[in-house]
């Protein structure tokens, strides 16, 4: 998902400032801050939520009724008669880092230390918190610092033009003859210095500032350093509170048995032995399932176990992957929506000296956040109140008005921090479940799904299949480029109104948005949705697919000139200076073109997406049983212009592991309806053991920032690919590699 | 009712005789530091200490006990090799979600614990048992490496 991709979406999200009970002072002030849109409602104060038994310097809900004598110059700055800073986060924190970024940007114009502000969870707002990227409250796409680079430097910057005016008139100087520095408005003729806390009832009574000027980049002392998560503390020591661990008094605890067959729905239920079981207290049927609540998660679980339950398992049955393949392998052979056509494809193909013929593979996949799939939810005739760690806060709203009634100003959220999301937390039907059984139990209950559950229920990335065909002249250049995609539209389901004219913009980006040379090219998309397998976003989305297929195609154009991969891709990328850039700097740092040892193969991609530049150089060994171990990865990124390198370096190790796990291992099968994998035993993890050196090299670049969460995993599968093809000749065109190259 | 000693206090918890600790850590006793991720001790998110050896708590029944002490990542911090192990995961910000991190630093701590001088197959072998989905392999092990160079 890009810029490109969700620009100027309009989702009928829940309209937040419905939930407004007070508004608050000096709210004018926020309408300088985003384009006036900003209309600085509160929202009810925060619910009995009782913290867990660490103490979090994370995590309290942004959602605080006003106090009086605390400056809030818009959604995203408090700050108390004390000078204690409270930032409201408007991205969630699933291990991406965006609660060190986002407080860097705004820290760095509001001139207060980064380890002096306390973090909040953004609530469910979408005129406050809106990513126009996205066009809704959303945390994905990588999207977070393309989104709240100038904006939270903005918010920043007003807060302290305010506080330095306000010093001002204290003073009786020239606002100008001051300045703010570390919490404080400095007055350096008259040696005066005065702290933010008592700034803060005349600073709340001033106007809004026209306009403020943002520091010239070359002044930064913040952003573009490797300053030190600000969520670390919290997370070594077991006091970070994830959705799981949230506790609220008389809470009772569920287990989920659903059907196993997709599409299937709840039959019969026997629970006789299941409310045998101490601590077992209620047996709730939902649509397509059944919870047992019990005291603690142990009797739930038990209880689950103990149910005999009939399913009726419907059409789907039957159904296997490799009906998926049929169904797609045929739908490959209708004329898909066009989404990009330059030249003359026919003569492109007519006047070819020769030509190669390709299809892609790329199965289901499942998120498995380490974090299992969980909701807590009270469900009260006079409100309902939800602990989740969600990317799409206002969602949950939309879904909890829809299942209990009640009106939008009485559902009440707390976000939580995300134990991953990958995309899984882009979706609420766990919310909507909890919320199903939560209507039917008396006190607060937390619904949290076994692994097994979580991997078997969950929403799926879609099997895709990718056919390819390529014309190349005398001298080996692409002279004809065709490639349809085919497969399921999450876009058509998550965001209806963008999917226009049977184009699905995410499943095509990348593949219609090709950097390379190719004069007469047709990239056409083909939808075809699987029978009752739901799908969804995951970490990579639309670039992992299609770099996968494309990266590993010019390869294959490449080996047919029988030229070098990184020189074939670099006379294709002549017209962009920062594709080049990229492919030379990993080339270097990876001593492309030196000898291999018998066995051993480099491999190489490029990918442009989510804003950034990204050149991946993999070093794998194939063993004679056919095992693959990655030896080194080395990447070269070029994201603009950089908030904290720390972050960018984990980032792109983590998405770079998180590929390598996709490319060699991970699949989703189906078989008699059912997915065959249930836990890390058969949907395996890379682990220390089998991690690569990983050499991360950041190129400066003062150009727009681009995204970072994503590319690392996009970019990675193909050069690992492309390396056991060096190493073995052989060309996997279906992921996972898996036991594909036991017989070699 | 059992009594357990868990981090350096005695609690006395209700607890059915297959109940696993994880469970009792978290439902009864309200510290929920240590993860939930897989039941079946293949992730090692519920990773604790008993007796200083690192155990997976999800497969640990109540009965398994006995008067073993239970040490879990809220207190891990007062003993010398996780304070160590702490100080190197903040020096070189190893976490990003998190969620696994309770288990790696229990698991981490326990090794070099027992190994001042852990090898890259030492530091293999002990943490292999820890999955984290967000990849911060090159991080444990570097943070493992300064750890024990402090002692």
């Amino acid at each position: 998902m890009s810029r490109e991709l969700l620009e100027g979406q309009k989702l009928p999200a829940s309209n937040g400032s419905n939930r407004r009970t007070f508004l608050k002072l000096g709210l004018s002030v926020g309408a300088a801050v985003s384009g006036g849109l900003m209309l600085g409602f509160s929202l009810p104060a925060a619910s009995q939520g009782a913290a867990p038994s660490g103490r979090s310097a994370i995590g309290g809900d942004g959602d605080e009724a006003p106090k009086s004598g605390v400056f809030e110059p818009n959604a995203f700055i408090q700050i108390d008669s004390n000078g204690k800073v409270t930032l409201v986060i408007p991205k969630v924190e699933m291990g991406q880092g965006i609660y060190t970024s986002i407080p860097m940007l705004i820290a760095e114009e509001l001139e207060v230390p980064l380890d002096s502000v306390t973090i909040a969870h953004a609530p469910p707002n979408e005129k406050l918190f809106t990513d126009p990227l996205l066009g809704t409250q959303m945390t994905g796409g990588s999207t977070s610092i393309r989104y709240a680079w100038e904006p939270m430097r903005r918010a920043g910057a007003t807060a302290r033009a305010l506080l330095i005016s306000a010093a001002a008139q204290q003073w009786r100087v020239d606002p100008a003859s001051c300045h703010a520095d570390r919490g404080e408005v400095v007055h350096a003729a008259s040696a005066r210095r005065i702290g933010y806390g008592k700034l803060v009832d005349a600073a709340t009574k001033l106007p809004a500032p026209e306009s403020v000027e943002l520091k010239d980049p070359k002044d930064f002392k913040l952003i573009g350093t490797s300053a030190k998560r600000l969520d670390s503390p919290d997370k070594i020591n077991g006091a970070a509170v994830y959705g799981l661990d949230v506790r609220v008094p008389n809470m009772v605890y569920a287990a989920i048995v659903q059907s196993p067959v997709f599409g299937g729905t709840l039959g019969s239920v026997d629970d006789t032995h299941a409310r045998k079981i101490p601590g077992v207290r209620q047996i709730v049927k939902i649509g397509n399932g059944v919870a047992v609540v019990g005291d603690h998660t142990w009797a739930a679980k038990r209880g689950a176990a103990a149910l005999d339950i009939t399913w009726n398992e419907g059409n789907g049955a039957s159904y296997s992957t490799d009906d998926v393949i049929k169904e797609l392998a045929s739908a490959s052979n209708r004329d898909g929506a066009v989404a990009r056509m330059d030249g003359d494809i026919r003569k492109g193909f007519n006047e070819a000296k020769s030509r190669v013929d390709a299809v892609y593979q790329q199965p289901f996949l499942a998120h498995a956040t380490m974090e299992p799939v969980n909701c807590t939810v009270s469900v009260r005739a006079d409100g309902c109140d939800i602990w989740v760690g969600t990317q799409v806060p206002t969602r949950a709203v939309d879904t909890a008005v829809k299942v209990t009634g009640l009106t939008a100003e009485k559902i009440t959220v707390h976000n939580h921090l995300l134990g991953g999301g990958f995309g899984r937390r882009l979706e609420i039907d766990f919310i909507t479940q909890a919320l199903k059984v939560g209507k039917q139990v008396a006190s607060p209950v937390k619904v949290v799904w076994t692994r097994e559950e979580d991997i078997q229920q969950d929403m799926f990335r879609p099997y895709y299949y990718d056919t390819l065909s390529a014309g190349l002249d005398a001298n080996g250049r692409p002279i004809a480029w065709q490639h349809r995609i085919v497969g399921s539209s999450v876009i058509a389901r998550f965001a209806p109104p963008i999917f226009k004219n049977g184009l699905d913009p995410d499943a095509i980006e990348v593949a219609a948005t090709l950097l390379y040379d190719l004069p007469n090219q047709v990239v056409d998309y083909v939808r075809q949705e699987p029978q009752a397998v739901p799908t969804a976003f995951w970490r990579g989305v639309g670039p992992l697919r299609s770099t996968f297929v494309v990266e590993c195609f010019i390869d294959e154009l490449a080996n047919t000139a029988k030229i070098d991969p990184l020189a074939y891709r670099r006379d294709l990328l002549g017209k962009s200076p920062r594709a080049l850039h990229v492919l030379d700097v990993a080339a270097r740092a990876s001593s492309w073109g030196s000898a291999m040892t018998k066995g051993s193969g480099r491999g190489i991609s490029f990918m442009h997406a989510f804003g950034s530049f990204v050149c991946m150089v993999v070093d794998v060994t194939v063993n004679t049983e056919g095992e693959v171990a990655v030896n080194r990865v080395v990447c070269a990124v070029d994201c603009g212009m950089v908030v904290n390198p720390n972050t960018i370096e984990a980032q792109i190790q983590g998405g770079i592991i998180f590929g390598i796990t996709a490319a060699l291992y991970s699949e989703i099968t189906i078989k008699d309806g059912r997915v065959e994998q249930s836990n890390f035993t058969d949907y395996r993890m890379l682990r220390i053991d089998q991690t690569p050196l990983i050499d991360v090299h950041i190129v400066k670049s003062s150009e727009a920032p681009g995204g970072i969460g994503e590319p690392g995993t996009a970019a990675l599968p193909p050069a690992l690919t492309n390396a056991v093809f060096a190493a073995t000749g052989k060309r996997l065109r279906r992921l996972p590699i898996g036991s594909q190259l036991v017989s070699v | 009712m059992t009594i357990l000693e868990i981090n350096g206090q005695s609690h006395t918890v209700d607890a059915p005789p297959d109940m696993p600790i994880l469970w009792v850590l978290r439902d009864l006793v309200g510290l929920t530091g240590t993860k939930f991720g897989c039941g079946i001790a293949q992730c090692g998110a519920c990773t604790i200490h008993l007796d200083g050896q690192a155990v997976r708590s999800c497969v640990l029944p109540i009965s398994a006990v006995g008067d073993r002490k239970i040490t879990t990542i809220e207190a891990i911090g007062s003993t010398p090799a996780g304070r160590k192990i702490q100080t190197a995961w903040l020096a070189l910000d190893v976490v990003q979600c998190g969620y696994c991190q309770s288990g790696q630093i229990m698991s981490a701590t326990s090794l070099i614990a027992a190994n001042a001088n852990p090898s890259n197959a030492d530091i293999d072998a002990a943490m292999t048992g820890n999955v984290c989905r967000c990849g911060t392999y090159n991080r444990i092990r570097a943070a493992i490496k300064q750890a024990a160079k402090e002692a």
